[in-house]
């Protein structure tokens, strides 16, 4: 199981009572996180576009330039790659920055420094550079922004060897996983969802770390596991809740980090309920679903009473009118036929 | 410029061109596996800007990155050894030519990327500048580098943050085969640098002294929180792109009138001699001692081991 590697700094404390939380949003837990990494470790910095007075496009940033000024809060011209690239370089030479990229969709004017050069530097130099990068972005469907504002482009990231990818749900997850990848040493591209922002949750007060690495049983069942993460996830609650009502419990595993993937748990739930179905809103053809689908063929073929089963996005760019862009990502209706099926087979 | 001053940067040269010449054999040997850039004709470069730099001071280099490293006061035997894929090398055979880095001496690594190691400079000189440190970055990068996104958007956030960073563009006439006066509509591309705010210095990339004395402007000016530079040095390589390269984008008349005309060693010895820096016969005994250097590196290369077997874990630090 990967361990998280705690740098010897101080317990930021924050004058909060570690034991307490309280209900936030999805961008004020991230919020947090920034906040908190920020005040235990001067190195960490944060480098994006519209991150300073205007607090980010999603309001992540907000408030942190009252808090720690504009040579923490560095606000970049719109230059992706270059901003991805500086932040490579600081990363490379001491500090641990944080790269906000405003849309996924944009990480291809920054691919090449995230793939040539953050993700390999460490194995091309034969182990002698450590990059503690954290690129944050977000991505998905739902808010009408159309092809060039909404993809799901997870699995580009998880096919390039040297990066950690991660995709959190929850606003405790959000802000767990973000300390974690902030104190990481290996660059971790960051992926949060647009209309999970204002989604609220109850988060851990003070330092809250969730390790890279490890799934999180979001509801336990016996009858269908489905895997899945991001937005999917609150999806497939809302579907394991109608399927509750049918007498089928769903199991559902948010796996939270794709690479490392916590195979265990995927492979522990699915040996338990004997039926998979994968569920992501990311276009199916070449999807992370099926590296899961595979891994569940690979290691627990003997223990499926069905083949696994996917349930993803369509194949197309995303479309603008809001039927038409509901139409193409899986929705709760959809995850509640498609296991109902499975399960009755 | 002091004798012992003078002498290093011919020694480095010197080092730098033996170095070529050697892993030019060691690949004709089949040696080398996969392919290497000549740095042979910009030798000048290297030397005259790595003399101002200490090893706490960063540099990014290119995929014809031999001459960045040995400026840069790399060891030749465990550049020879990556050249071989020997776990002995810089990179233990996971990196090869295109990659070697030595962080411990400040060289953030080859880049096989045009234009890859831009940003990742203005990175270093930000965490000089965030650090409140006196360290310096600097970037080696080519012609065909100054026409990547990456040379626009980092020499724009450099000036305006104001970082300690010089851009150095080594101007070899070709972009791989490209030839610059076809890549460029203006014939200095040092005016480019008027553009982004900070000064721009085109200086003649063969004469080490000139190439010395620009760069000390410039790593001053970046030390003293005065931010970038671009500095620019008309060059020319002596070999094509790659190790083979058949050279069909230029004429045999070009690649003779340029090699016999343009050799900053000749250049560097007759300027010593003259300037009574040192004699023929000083220059000739640093000669024969680089020389023994390189066939001990070599030799040391070559008894070391192959490159270890992969571990999966080796591509993280944190596992």
């Amino acid at each position: 199981m990967p361990q998280i590697r705690t740098a010897p700094l101080p317990s930021s404390g924050a004058g909060e009572d570690a034991s307490a939380s309280r209900e936030m949003f999805y961008a004020e837990a991230l919020n947090d996180a920034l906040r908190i990494e920020m005040q235990r470790d001067p190195k960490v910095i944060v480098l994006g576009e519209d991150i300073a007075e205007h607090g980010g496009a999603f309001q992540v940033t907000a408030g942190l330039l009252a808090e720690f000024g504009p040579t923490r809060i560095r606000q970049t011209p719109i230059s992706e790659i270059g901003l991805v690239g500086t932040a490579v370089g600081a990363a490379l030479t001491g500090l641990r920055p944080v790269a906000e990229l405003m849309y996924i969709d944009f990480s291809g004017l920054a691919m090449d420094q995230i793939v040539n050069q953050a993700a390999q530097n460490r194995f091309m130099f034969g182990g002698q550079a450590r990059v503690p990068l954290v690129v944050r972005t977000q991505g998905g469907s739902g808010r009408g922004n159309a092809a060039q504002h909404s993809k799901s482009l997870e699995a580009w990231f998880t096919h390039v060897a040297g990066l950690k990818v991660v995709m959190p749900a929850t606003p405790a997850d959000a802000k767990g996983l973000l300390a974690a990848a902030i104190r990481d040493d290996d660059p971790v591209m960051f992926i949060e969802h647009k209309l999970l922002y204002r989604t609220k949750g109850q988060v851990p007060a003070g330092e809250h770390l969730v390790p890279l690495g490890r799934a999180d049983v979001k509801r336990a069942g016996t009858d269908v596991t489905i895997v899945t993460w991001s937005r999917e996830v609150l999806f497939s609650l809302e579907a394991a809740a109608k399927l509750a009502e049918e007498g089928i419990e769903a199991e559902v595993v948010d796996v939270r980090s794709l690479v490392p993937l916590d195979k265990d748990a995927i492979l522990a739930s699915v040996r338990k309920t004997r039926r998979v179905l994968v569920v992501h809103e990311a276009i199916k053809r070449g999807g992370y679903g099926g590296e899961i689908a595979a891994l569940i063929a690979e290691e627990a073929f003997d223990d499926l009473d069905a083949p696994p089963r996917r349930l993803a996005g369509v194949e197309t760019p995303i479309p603008y009118a809001q039927p038409l862009e509901l139409g193409v990502v899986p929705q709760v209706a959809d995850i509640v036929e498609a296991a109902r099926n499975l399960v009755n087979g | 410029m002091d004798k012992a001053t003078a002498l290093h940067l011919y020694r480095v040269m010197r080092t730098i061109r033996r170095f070529e010449q050697r892993s030019t054999t060691l690949f004709g040997e089949n040696k080398i596996w996969g392919t290497i850039h000549s740095y042979a004709g910009e030798e000048a470069i290297a030397a005259g800007v790595c003399e101002h730099l200490r090893d706490d001071d960063w540099i990014t280099s290119t995929h014809r990155g031999h001459g960045h490293c040995i400026a840069k006061r790399a060891e030749l035997g465990k550049m020879f050894a990556e050249l071989l894929g020997r776990e002995t090398g810089y990179c233990r055979g996971r990196g090869g030519s295109m990659h070697i880095a030595d962080t411990s001496k400040g060289n953030l690594g080859a880049n096989g990327i045009v234009g890859g190691g831009i940003p990742i400079a203005t990175g270093a000189a930000l965490t000089a500048k965030q650090l409140g440190t006196d360290q310096v970055a600097v970037s080696f990068f080519g012609d065909g580098a100054a026409n990547q996104g990456t040379f626009h958007e980092s020499l724009n956030i450099a000036a305006i943050w104001k970082l300690p960073v010089i851009y150095v563009c080594e101007n070899n006439q070709y972009a791989e085969s490209f030839p610059a006066k076809k890549a460029f509509a203006i014939e200095d591309i040092a005016i480019r640098a008027e553009g982004y705010g900070m000064p721009g210095v085109r200086v003649d990339g063969r004469d080490v002294a000139a190439v010395y004395a620009a760069a000390g402007e410039a790593v001053a000016r970046a030390r003293n929180g005065d931010g970038p530079t671009l500095l620019v040095c008309e060059s020319y390589r002596h070999e094509g792109h790659y190790y083979g390269d058949p050279r069909k984008y230029q004429s045999k008349e070009e690649i003779e009138g340029w090699k016999t005309s343009f050799d900053p060693l000749v250049d560097a010895r007759a300027w010593i001699v003259r300037e009574k820096l040192g004699t023929e016969s000083e220059l000739d005994a640093v000669d024969r001692e680089i020389d023994d250097e390189m066939e001990r590196a070599v030799a040391w290369a070559e008894a070391g081991p192959p490159a270890s077997p992969l571990r999966p874990e080796e591509i993280y630090a944190s596992n």
